[in-house]
């Protein structure tokens, strides 16, 4: 997924000279081609992330558009006050390019886990979230940054993640993907959830229960309608995220549907990592699997919720 | 022993002409319509943004976002009530608005708002981050071959955030001789001394060893100001750092180098007196 989004950098810059490749110090030869071919386009401004974001700033109030590429810990935490005021407040177009969103860095411990990256990039005026699932999407995702009128926030992840989606399912930043119709329970996920939720889809259908899967690559703006059509003749709506439970795609789940139903509110999962920073190491798998975000454990988490919601919360009916 | 800039002697003791009284008067009839504002703050960068806007920015007040104007960010952005006193002067908007200052529907905030105030580059007030953008700026003039410059006013407290020394590594290693970082070195921030909060001496060695071209100047010596800033840059491939010697309050006898100015609320009817016989009556 990052080779595929850092070569997509290139591409729209060979077809747009206003794309920037600006990376602080990312690894040795990061788009070695594209800084043969338009070096004066390809930046490295090294370990200053608050002095790359004004600067990049700077550059777009200028008709470039920066893709800004670096870890996604340190594009967030580090520079949070000159994403929020340089580049959302001036409503400007910059693309933040986050490596290793969620757990992708597990065996670098907490200062490299992006655990709650989405919550606060969410909490910002003007900026959008997006968290494609594979390399295809990650292509299909940039070809939409070009032209968006304000920030970004992408977040990848590890890379070679299983390809799941679809070119038929095209990309439209800010419209969700239904992945499988509706039955029993909704699955809401972002990211690389969605291939554990489709994992968990097959094994609680070999327990009779449908499950239906609805892809929220945008996390902001999140796409309230497709989530509304989604959860009707529901009875679960279980959102998966690799995230704290504050503020990601639980939270905006659970806002839109407490905004826009307000009463009658369907039963709620939400799958997340616990509130706290993660101290064990390992691999992104291991840590998931530790929390019950693997594909059984989400299966078996919502075989208990459904059975719970049976007697506590009522059915949603089509409208 | 670190010596004192002989700049900064005569910054103290020079006086005012005409238009830097009259500036004042409209930045103080300001704090006096709303009943706040950092004094201190605007009134040791009076010189330097009158004489950037009256003698060095190439700009047209009646064409703001001209693509070939040179730009200026105030990066200090509470020193805001000396901006807007230049820009409302030079007639990118109506003198009127300087008395709605901070009001619920006034386009002047106690920080500057681009897109709100015409003139105004960048919305600043958090500081460290102006100098980035000037990097931004510069670097995309240089990028599309346009001939405009950047200029960015800081603060010397202001120039405690590290990003700020981010922002001038990054200037040095693009030789961006088009950018040209003001310093309103008033030795006195919102606390107290700069020497008692952060010591910032050697301050013209740290620009010189960040790759600056440095210049040391009294920020109150108009003409000084322009000889100064009319030969950016002072060396071909280098950015430039204008030290500029200043006195925070100056021009107000009770607010001169005295920090409990550096933000005012109402001022009361002695400090009016005291104000029309500094500056003159407004």
């Amino acid at each position: 997924m990052r080779n595929t989004a850092m070569n997509m950098v290139h591409k729209l810059a060979a077809r747009d000279e206003r794309v920037l490749y600006i990376g602080s110090d990312p690894g040795a030869g990061t788009l070695r081609a594209m800084s043969k071919e338009f070096p004066k386009r390809h930046l490295i401004e090294g370990i200053s992330e608050a002095h790359i974001i004004g600067m990049s700033a700077g550059l777009a109030m200028e008709g470039f558009v920066p893709y800004v590429n670096t870890i996604a810990t340190f594009l967030t935490r580090r520079c949070y006050e000159q994403v929020a005021v340089d580049l959302c407040l001036h409503n400007l177009p910059v693309r933040l390019i986050a490596n290793g969103g969620g757990l992708v860095y597990a065996p670098l411990g907490p200062t490299h886990q992006a655990i709650e990256d989405i919550a606060i990039m969410r909490a910002l005026p003007n900026m959008t979230v997006i968290c494609p699932c594979d390399a295809d999407e990650a292509a299909r995702m940039m070809e939409r940054t070009l032209d968006w009128k304000g920030p970004i926030y992408i977040r990848l992840g590890k890379g070679g993640d299983a390809v799941v989606s679809k070119a038929e399912h095209g990309f439209e930043i800010g419209k969700a993907i239904l992945m499988r119709s509706p039955g029993d329970v909704l699955m809401v996920t972002t990211g690389i959830m969605l291939q554990r939720a489709l994992t968990a889809a097959d094994l609680l259908a070999a327990q009779g229960i449908r499950s239906g899967i609805l892809h929220m690559h945008t996390v902001k703006p999140l796409d309230t309608e497709a989530l509304l059509q989604a959860i009707r003749g529901t009875r679960l709506v279980a959102t998966l995220e690799e995230h704290v439970p504050s503020g990601g795609l639980g939270s905006a789940v659970a806002e839109t549907l407490i905004d826009k139903l307000g009463s009658g509110l369907p039963a709620m999962l939400r799958l997340s990592l616990p509130d706290r920073f993660m101290h064990n190491y390992g691999s992104q798998d291991s840590l998931l699997k530790k929390h019950g975000l693997s594909a059984n454990a989400i299966a078996t988490s919502i075989e208990h919720a459904l059975a719970a919601s049976r007697t506590s919360a009522p059915q949603l009916h089509s409208t | 022993m670190i010596q004192i800039s002989p700049h900064a002697e005569s910054a103290l003791t020079c006086t005012l002409d005409e238009r830097s009284l009259y500036l004042r008067r409209l930045v103080l009839g300001s704090v006096r319509s709303a009943g706040r504002g950092h004094v201190g703050p605007a009134l040791s960068l009076i010189e330097m943004v009158r004489v950037l806007y009256d003698d060095v920015l190439r700009i047209d007040p009646k064409n703001p976002r001209d693509p070939n104007r040179d730009r200026a960010i105030l990066s200090k952005g509470h020193g805001c009530l000396a901006l807007y006193a230049l820009l409302a002067d030079r007639g990118f908007f109506p003198l009127s608005e300087l008395d709605g200052f901070c009001g619920p529907d006034s386009i002047l905030g106690g920080h500057p708002e681009y897109g709100m105030v015409p003139g105004v580059e960048a919305s600043t007030g958090a500081l460290g981050h102006g100098l980035s953008i000037g990097v931004g700026l510069a670097l995309a003039a240089r990028m599309r071959e346009r001939s405009y410059r950047t200029f960015v006013l800081l603060g010397d407290g202001e120039i405690n955030e590290g990003s700020v020394w981010e922002a001038a590594m990054g200037a040095a290693k693009h030789g961006l001789d088009n950018l040209v970082a003001l310093i309103d070195y008033n030795k006195l921030q919102s606390y107290g001394p700069t020497d008692y909060v952060l010591p910032l001496e050697p301050l013209a060695d740290k620009w010189r060893s960040f790759g600056f071209a440095v210049q040391e100047v009294n920020g109150h010596d108009v003409s000084a100001l322009r000889t100064v800033l009319k030969q950016v840059p002072a060396v071909a491939g280098k950015p430039t750092a204008v030290i500029c010697h200043t006195v925070k309050g100056k021009g107000l006898p009770a607010a001169e180098s005295n920090a409990d100015w550096h933000h005012k609320n109402k001022l009361t009817d002695s400090e009016l007196d005291a104000i029309r016989v500094a500056v003159g009556d407004f």
